[in-house]
Order: structure tokens, then sequence, then C-alpha cells
């Protein structure tokens, strides 16, 4: 039997690219079906550090590096699923979907139901998002929502270490298709802005986290803040110094945009009445325009006073870090918003 | 053509026979509810068809040469592909009838047919299925069988993205894939010499290193010979081709196209070149069956179709709410 001290040995401090990579390992050797194909996956480990090691220890056929050929290698990805195996498959940038995005919503997402059930496709897209380091509006988007509009694919966006490895876990065993979003700031990677929250512990052993479960990050009870990955971190930054005068806001990582966890969200705001949705997406039918909805429709009568959405304000993502900066939200917006919000 | 097996041509030719039967029959019951005004959302077959009159000299004389676990993927005109192939004429007739007990529970209709039991599918994207057969192919050799995977296109998607990207991750990774083009001359209504930069696609095979075959005037005889070639070398491990095969389309691109872009001669030419009776004519001439064995043939294919249109027909079809299932397992 383990003793108690024997466990706590267990929780280690990874990245989230470590976790990631220790979820493809676990997974990679539990069942041989599954194998990961991508740009740069193989001796470089992945852009951004989703498949390092993989390729020393499991060799190029598990490990498969791509051309730049995105319709080829995840239409081939479908057609593998379809005879039985279970790739997992990276799209480097989420803002490449373009090249690709017949066979991601036109099949992965849809031949499960034009089927009748009748094929499964336990396909992993994963894919870099988010911005926040000059990388300019070719490199820098999120696009949560545009996946997450879409019917047939699960859309997965964890924060921290102890997440990404289990939803990413949990993604590989599931028969659905999931497209697991990981935020490039929160990977850890040295060649980025240092981020506190890129590190935190991870159980090593094997172990699921659900793909459509909201968590409640910081409990409070004067207004509830709900974020995504950076704007998790974000809203936790806020709500910290927001404590300080005297306001004490909840934060909710949202984790799963699709399917959207309704329960969560309403026993919060009901405890709160108040909410304030951020999202590092483009504003007009995004992730806050979607929460509001369910608030003013389901929630209405919890709320004190006007729904607050910040996002994106419908342009580009600019290169300048000037103008990066006034367009992505942050912390500073979020306290802004909450002061006027209690105070009105 | 000594060296060719007379079942596999028997075999053909009750494939053929099949699909074309199935066809007009087809034709008739999608005009049902459309006449005397043209509405493509009314009758009992709604919605885009797209028939293959002409074209099944291509599906069968390839398909001959696989089995069950060898894959097929196929494009949005896509019956004579799946008869030969054996997907389950009558849950693929219920399926074209928007009915429960179609391949798809109605769901997905005549360009979406999916039956894993015999690796079938097709989609309504044009190339969009040729990268399909390609991960299919990548799974056969990881899974060290001799399956093969066959993605069959028209010569318009020759032209796509898809078709470029998933030639080359197939010969880079010598793949037991086979591209069979079929060659109707028009991409709707846009003739092949006023898409394609080459006279025929096989001659792009060379630009990824691979074997590449022309089939000249739909023929079922050199289509059987040559495709035996290409899944013979696939299966031994010898890598992909591409085989364009000139073939006829006799309808329109769909039903009630008007087909103003095509001489009024060119249909009739080609129906009097009908690739079911050259195969006829051969089987007769050399003695592989007599007139007795291909009524015979003949007949078991008309009875299999009706089999299937009376069961179609006499299905239930889905319960609305029916709709809000099967988007994820």
């Amino acid at each position: 039997m383990e003793t108690i001290q024997a466990k706590k040995n267990k929780i280690r401090k990874l990245t989230g690219s470590k976790a990631m990579v220790q979820a493809l390992e676990q997974e990679l050797t539990r069942d041989k079906n599954i194998f990961v194909m991508g740009e740069d996956v193989g001796k470089y480990g992945g852009i951004f550090g989703s498949t390092t090691g993989l390729y020393d220890k499991f060799g190029p056929e598990r490990i498969m590096d791509t051309p730049i050929s995105e319709t080829g290698f995840i239409g081939a990805a479908i057609g593998a699923a379809a005879a039985g195996l279970r790739p997992v498959v990276e799209l480097m940038f989420v803002d490449f979907h373009g090249v690709v995005m017949d066979q991601i919503y036109n099949h992965m997402a849809k031949i499960h139901y034009m089927s009748g059930g009748n094929v499964k496709l336990p396909i992993v897209l994963l894919t870099g998002v988010g911005g926040g380091y000059s990388d300019a509006a070719q490199h820098s988007q999120t696009l949560y929502a545009s996946f997450g509009h879409l019917p047939g694919m699960k859309v997965v966006a964890p924060t921290f270490p102890e997440d990404i490895k289990g939803m990413l876990i949990a993604a590989i065993r599931d028969d659905n298709p999931v497209v697991f979003m990981f935020h490039k700031t929160l990977q850890g990677l040295g060649w980025m802005d240092q981020l506190e929250a890129s590190l935190g512990p991870v159980p090593e052993d094997a172990y699921t986290i659900p793909l459509n479960k909201a968590k409640v990050v910081r409990e409070g009870k004067d207004v509830t803040i709900v974020g995504v990955q950076m704007m998790t971190i974000e809203a936790l930054n806020a709500a910290g110094k927001l404590a300080e005068r005297g306001i004490d806001a909840e934060v909710i990582d949202l984790r799963s945009i699709k399917p959207i966890d309704k329960e969560t969200l309403l026993k919060s705001v009901a405890k709160t009445n108040r909410l304030v949705v951020v999202d590092e997406d483009y504003l007009s039918y995004g992730i806050t325009a979607e929460i509001s909805a369910i608030m003013a429709s389901e929630g209405f009568h919890h709320l004190k006073s006007p729904i607050v959405r910040l996002a994106i304000p419908d342009v580009p993502i600019p290169y300048s870090r000037v103008l990066e900066k006034y367009v992505i939200p942050d912390a500073q917006d979020i306290i802004n918003a909450v002061e006027k919000m209690i105070t009105v | 053509m000594k060296n060719n097996n007379k079942n596999d041509l028997l075999q053909i030719y009750r494939t053929m026979k099949t699909s074309r039967y199935f066809e007009e029959r087809m034709e008739k019951a999608y005009l049902e509810g459309k006449q005397p005004i043209f509405n493509i959302g009314a009758g009992p077959v709604p919605g885009e068809m797209h028939l293959s009159n002409g074209q099944e000299p291509a599906a069968a004389a390839m398909i001959v040469h696989l089995t069950k676990d060898d894959t097929v993927t196929a494009t949005h005109r896509p019956h004579h592909q799946a008869i030969a192939k054996g997907v389950d004429l009558k849950k693929m007739t219920a399926e074209i009838f928007g009915k429960k007990t179609g391949l798809g529970k109605g769901k997905g209709g005549h360009m979406h047919l999916f039956d894993p039991t015999v690796k079938f599918s097709c989609g309504g994207i044009v190339g969009a299925g040729i990268p399909h057969a390609v991960g299919a192919a990548l799974a056969n050799k990881k899974k060290g069988e001799d399956w093969v995977a066959v993605a069959f296109i028209g010569e318009g998607a020759a032209n796509s993205g898809a078709f470029h990207e998933s030639l080359n991750l197939a010969a880079l990774w010598n793949l037991p894939f086979i591209l069979v083009v079929e060659d109707n001359s028009w991409g709707i209504s846009v003739a092949k010499k006023n898409s394609t930069s080459v006279p025929s696609n096989d001659i792009r095979a060379k630009a990824y290193g691979i074997k590449g075959y022309l089939v000249k005037d739909n023929d079922p005889l050199e289509m059987y010979k040559i495709s035996k070639e290409a899944v013979d070398r696939a299966r031994n491990g010898g890598g992909p081709s591409i085989i364009e095969i000139e073939t006829y389309r006799f309808l329109g691109h769909f039903q009630g196209d008007p087909e103003l872009y095509r001489n009024k001669e060119e249909v009739p030419t080609l129906r009097g070149k009908d690739p079911i009776e050259r195969l006829k004519n051969h089987l007769l001439k050399e003695d592989l069956a007599t007139p007795a064995e291909i009524s015979a043939l003949e007949n078991k294919a008309y009875e299999v179709v009706d089999d299937a249109y009376e069961f179609a027909i006499h299905s239930e079809y889905p319960e609305p709410k029916e709709a809000l299932e099967d988007v994820f397992c």
C-alpha cells in the first residue's frame, strides 16, 4: 500500500507542455492504436513542446512528421480513425485551420452523424492558440468560438497543467473527435514569457478530467468572472486585486468550449448576481455572447446588473506590442469593469 | 483477353447491370413529385441527385479485385461505386429515400453513404475523400495487413489541393493506395480541356514518382486488366498508382441539369458505345457466357434492385426528434 507521503511525492510540478507530453507518453504506452502525426512533432518535439522526447521513445512509426499539408494529413487521420486507429494530430497554429477546415468540419465533425452513428472517429486535434507575444494577425488567434459553433466536435481549452494532462488523456480515450486547444503562453516554454501559472502540480499516474465541466478556480460572492486559458489567469489576477478593495470575485475557468457547462455558470451567478465574461477571441458571436445568452434566457432573474463582455473588439490581432496589448483584455480591464459594475 | 478470369468478367457484368438498373429506377423515383414543375425539394427522393449511368466500368472493373477488407472512398456520384463495393443495397436505397432503415438512419442521403461493414464511404465535397483513403492505407500498413485503399474521384477533383496533398503523402509513405479518376469530361458544365492543364491525369503520376495509367474509351476489359496490376502492386508493397479512365456521363451533372453546355450529339454517341452492351457482346463472342446465363445474371440484378426499392419505399421515416441523435457517440 502506498503511504500518503509516497502519493505526495508522485505529484510533481510540470509545465503545460510537459503535462501534454506525459499524457501522450502514458497513452501511447497503453494503446498501440494511438499515434501522433503533425508538422515538426518528431525530432523537434512539436514547435510548442507538445511531443518533446516522444520520437526518441516511440520512433517514427508512432510519432510521424508530416509535410506542410494539413488537408492531406488531417484528412488521413480521418481515414485512419475510420479504419480503427486513434490518431492524435497536430495543427500547429489554430490560425492554419483555413487550409484544412473542410476536412475538420465537413468530415471529422459530421461523419458520425451522417453515418447514423455507424462510423466513429476517435481523433484528437491538438492545436496551439493565443496571442500576447507579437505574432500578429495570422498566428495569434484563439478561434474558440469558430470551433465551438460547429456541431460534432468536442472543443476543450484547459488552462492549468493538471487539467491539461487529465483532459488530454480523456480526449484520447473519447470515441468522438476532440479539438484540444493548448495556449502557447501556458505551455511554459523557455522562449516565451515566463508565467507562474504555466507550472503546476500534476499527478504522475494517468487520470482523466471530464471534457464537459467548467471549474471554479476561486470562490467568491460578489461577482462571477468567467475566463478561458489566459483570460482565466487575467481574471485570477484581477480577483486578487479586487479582494484588496473588498470585492470578492468568483472565477470560473471554462475549460470546455463545447459542450459548455451551463450548470456551473448558472449556479455561480445565482450566488453572485453579477457576471463578467472575458475572452481572448473576437467579441461578436463569441463565448461572451454565448454565455450572456445562456444567462439572459436561463438566469435572467439572478442578475442585478447588466452583463459585461470583454473580448477582442472585432479587429484582427495587431502586431505592435502596444496595439496588441490594447485589444486583448487583461486584469486591469476586468478590474475596471467590475468596479464600475459594483459601484453603479 | 485470354488472361481474364471468366468469373470476374461475369461479376463485372452483373455489377454494371445492377448499377444501371438501380439508376434507371432512381431516375423515375426522383422525378416523382417533381412534375410538371421541377422542385428540387419535392417528392420521395428530394435534394440533389447525381446519377452514374455510363460510368459503371470505372467502379465495377476495379472493385472486382477488392475484398471487403479493402477500403473505397467514393464521390458525390457514388451509386455505381457503392454497388460494386457490396454496400447493403436495401439500406443504401432506404437512405436515399430518407428512411429510418437507411445506412445513416436518414441523416446522410445519396451523397453521404457510409457502410463500414464493407469499408465504403463517400461524400459531397469534391476531392475530400482522397486523404481519407490515404489514411485507410496508412492504417493498413501500420497494421501489417495487405489491404489496399482506393479513392474514386471525378476528373474535376484532380485540380483540387486535396489531390496533390494526398498523392504526395501516399507516395512519400509508399502506401497501398490507388486513385481512380473517372474522367466523364465534365466538371458540372466546365469541359476538362478548360479546367485541366494536362490532357489526362495519369501524366501527373510522374510528379509524385508513382505509376500512372490511362484507360481509353470506357473499356471495362482494359480497366479490369490495369486495375489488377495496380491492386497487385499496392498489395505487395509496391506503392500507389493513378488510373484515369475516360468514361461517359449519360445524364446531366445532376437530375434537372438543362445541359445547355454540351452538344446534343454527345449523349447519343456515348449511348451508342454503351460499355455494358460492349461487355455483353464480348462475353457472348468469346463463349464466356450463353445468352441464357446472361439473362439469368440480369434477372438477379433486377431482383436485387427491386427488393431494395421495395424495402426502401415501405420503410418508416425516422421520428423527427431523431434529428437530435448521433451528433456524438
